[in-house]
């Protein structure tokens, strides 16, 4: 071997080529070749007549094309083939954004509307026929549905989450994972995990039923409903932010005379506490958008009622649903606020979640770079 | 204070696996003494009796006796709690509670047994056991910090003197210097020889030279193969087995013809 590097040396005048840099594409090609391909897909639509739809899917397959034709003749395989997944990847991320982002520019556009009302989250809404003039008159307003999804979904979560959490604790520090007892839980709540909400909205509206009489229409029994759907959900991921906490960890401290409780209570929650957090974050967005069950325990009301436990209640979704299936004789004003009730309702997760992510990451172990 | 540690034809079992079959030994108060032997011979499991730590792996069971002053820490009615208040553990792995400081760190052994602890109190502890532990001056500015953001060498020292503020009776080491580096090994072996003055302390090292210059006694543990269990094979002064061991195993081991 020679040495070629000679230090102080005189710069070479001429920048000679690398050789390792040959058979390489210039460094925007893809995006030269996204604009290319829009370009040909738009051009053929021009002639066929316009559709945005059909003008992206062709311009995303005439991109794939270009740019695992070019790449493969001017780089080599594995290049092409990287790019070419790339591509693929990249365009199913984008399909799967698709649907969710058209939701939720729906909502906004329709909920926030023409006829939005500022106050309307803050209004008690319904008829109310005046027995002197003989006419009725809609309020448009969603208080009723906001308190009332408040009060069953804190409610259920009230419920649910120490149900949920003891259970994951039981699961993790006390049962042997191959115990029967171990096995039968875990087998019990993947089961309740796959229950179709309607049927947690029948057995709880059916064992009020059996209990108060006919027409056992409250709140708390809507909430029991939410906490058959919510509690095998608060299980399953605590079960697993538990079992992320270091064994080394529970030695440490059994290691210094703790026991086990103030172990669990002390180590192993403020240890996995911000993963718990999220995980009751999920359970509540999972319920919180629940209809059939609140429909059937709750049934629907116009009329603002705070009590959970006598009377019917009426929450965001149900309010969605039975304003547009429903309609009073303001058919448009119905359907107003039935988006606008979905708009809330999207509003309230995003507050809750925001508040979630700050709660976690206050209590987040630190230090952790 | 100190303990004599005496072990009486001991087995431990993982389910029905014998893991360490008929160890007897005889520790002495304010002594150190070392375990060595090859990977999965038994060293750490048996360390981990002596203050009933094996028992947090489900499956872990022990027949035999183990005598801390005359007192057996398997017999009837034995809390393991207080078993482990008085014979305290250093581990492999550097763990210090991610949610803690470096203060409350090495508070916790303390704190978390509910005692009750003035300021002032607690800022000497804190200062003594770090101190103790060499890592006063590193800490001292940052007390309030997280320790895992700490250096692993210096987390290893924090968990000692979280170790040692509890003051047990007998401290249990298992290879606590592998992930060290050679200042923070000797600086540790130093802190070894002040605690003897005190404690009675147990260490498994993987390292002959370090057993040599820390350890009064030295055991050997060996394994005939894969799926036997470990036995202890000689167990004598340290000047002893590294000059002139009665056992040919033990001889090739230290000499350094096998492992």
């Amino acid at each position: 071997m020679s040495a070629t590097a000679i230090p102080n040396a005189p710069a070479p005048q001429r920048q000679i080529d690398n050789a390792l840099t040959s058979g390489q594409l210039p460094r925007f090609f893809e995006v030269w070749a996204l604009i290319g391909s829009l370009v040909v897909s738009g051009v053929l639509f021009a002639v066929v007549g316009f559709s945005v739809v059909g003008w992206i899917v062709v311009a995303a397959i005439v991109y794939l094309l270009i740019v695992g034709v070019i790449s493969s003749i001017v780089e080599n395989r594995r290049k092409a083939v990287d790019r070419l997944v790339r591509g693929v990847v990249v365009i199913m991320f984008l399909l799967a954004l698709a649907p969710l982002l058209s939701t939720l520019i729906d909502v906004i556009a329709r909920g926030a509307g023409d006829a939005f009302d500022p106050n309307f989250a803050f209004k008690v809404g319904g008829s109310h026929f005046d027995p002197v003039s003989l006419k009725v008159t809609t309020t448009i307003g969603a208080w009723q549905s906001v308190v009332g999804t408040l009060i069953i979904t804190g409610i259920a979560t009230v419920i649910s989450v120490p149900i949920g959490i003891l259970t994951a604790i039981y699961l993790v520090e006390y049962g042997r994972p191959n115990s029967t007892m171990n096995r039968a839980v875990t087998f019990l709540v993947d089961v309740m995990t796959g229950i179709p909400s309607i049927v947690a909205g029948l057995f709880a509206f059916s064992l009020f039923t059996l209990i108060i009489g006919p027409k056992a229409f409250s709140g708390f029994s809507a909430a029991i409903a939410l906490c058959v759907l919510m509690i095998p959900i608060v299980v399953r991921s605590s079960e697993e932010m538990l079992k992320l906490v270091p064994l080394d960890l529970r030695e440490a401290s059994y290691a210094l005379g703790v026991t086990k409780f103030v172990t669990i209570t002390r180590i192993v929650l403020p240890t996995a506490i911000s993963g718990l957090i999220t995980g009751v974050m999920i359970a509540i967005a999972r319920v919180i958008g629940e209809t059939a069950p609140i429909f059937i325990a709750a049934s629907f009301t116009n009329n603002f009622n705070a009590d959970p436990f006598r009377n019917a209640m009426s929450t965001l979704p149900v309010m969605a649903y039975t304003g547009y299936k429903f309609p009073s004789t303001d058919v448009a004003g119905s359907v107003a606020s039935a988006w606008g009730a979905a708009l809330l309702l999207v509003i309230l997760v995003v507050i809750l979640n925001l508040i979630a992510r700050i709660v976690a990451r206050v209590f987040a172990p630190k230090g952790l770079r | 204070m100190s303990k004599r540690i005496e072990v009486n034809n001991l087995n431990v079992y993982y389910d029905k696996f014998l893991a360490v079959e008929g160890v007897s030994i005889n520790i002495e108060p304010r002594t150190v003494t070392a375990f060595i032997g090859p990977s999965g011979c038994g060293k750490s499991t048996f360390l981990r009796t002596l203050n009933r730590m094996h028992e947090v792996i489900p499956g872990a069971s022990v027949k035999g006796e183990v005598l801390i002053d005359g007192n057996d820490l398997y017999g009837p009615g034995v809390d393991p709690v207080l078993v482990r208040r008085q014979v305290g553990m250093v581990f492999q792995r550097a763990n210090p509670f991610p949610t803690m400081s470096i203060r409350e760190n090495v508070l916790a052994g303390v704190r978390l047994n509910n005692a009750r602890i003035t300021k002032s109190d607690a800022d000497d502890l804190v200062e003594s056991s770090l101190r103790g532990a060499n890592l006063w001056e590193e800490v001292k500015d940052r007390l309030n910090l997280p320790g895992s953001g700490l250096s692993g060498g210096q987390q290893q020292r924090l968990c000692i003197a979280r170790a040692i503020a509890v003051k047990p009776d007998v401290l249990l080491m298992d290879e606590p210097c592998s992930a060290l580096d050679p200042i923070s090994t000797l600086a540790i072996e130093d802190l070894i020889e002040d605690l003897k003055k005190e404690y009675t302390i147990v260490i498994v090292t993987h390292n002959m030279q370090q057993a040599t210059r820390v350890s009064d006694k030295t055991a050997f543990f060996n394994i005939a193969g894969t799926g036997k269990p470990g036995h202890l094979i000689e167990y004598d002064d340290t000047q002893t087995i590294f000059s002139t061991p009665k056992v040919k195993a033990t001889e090739d081991y230290v000499s350094g013809r096998f492992g």
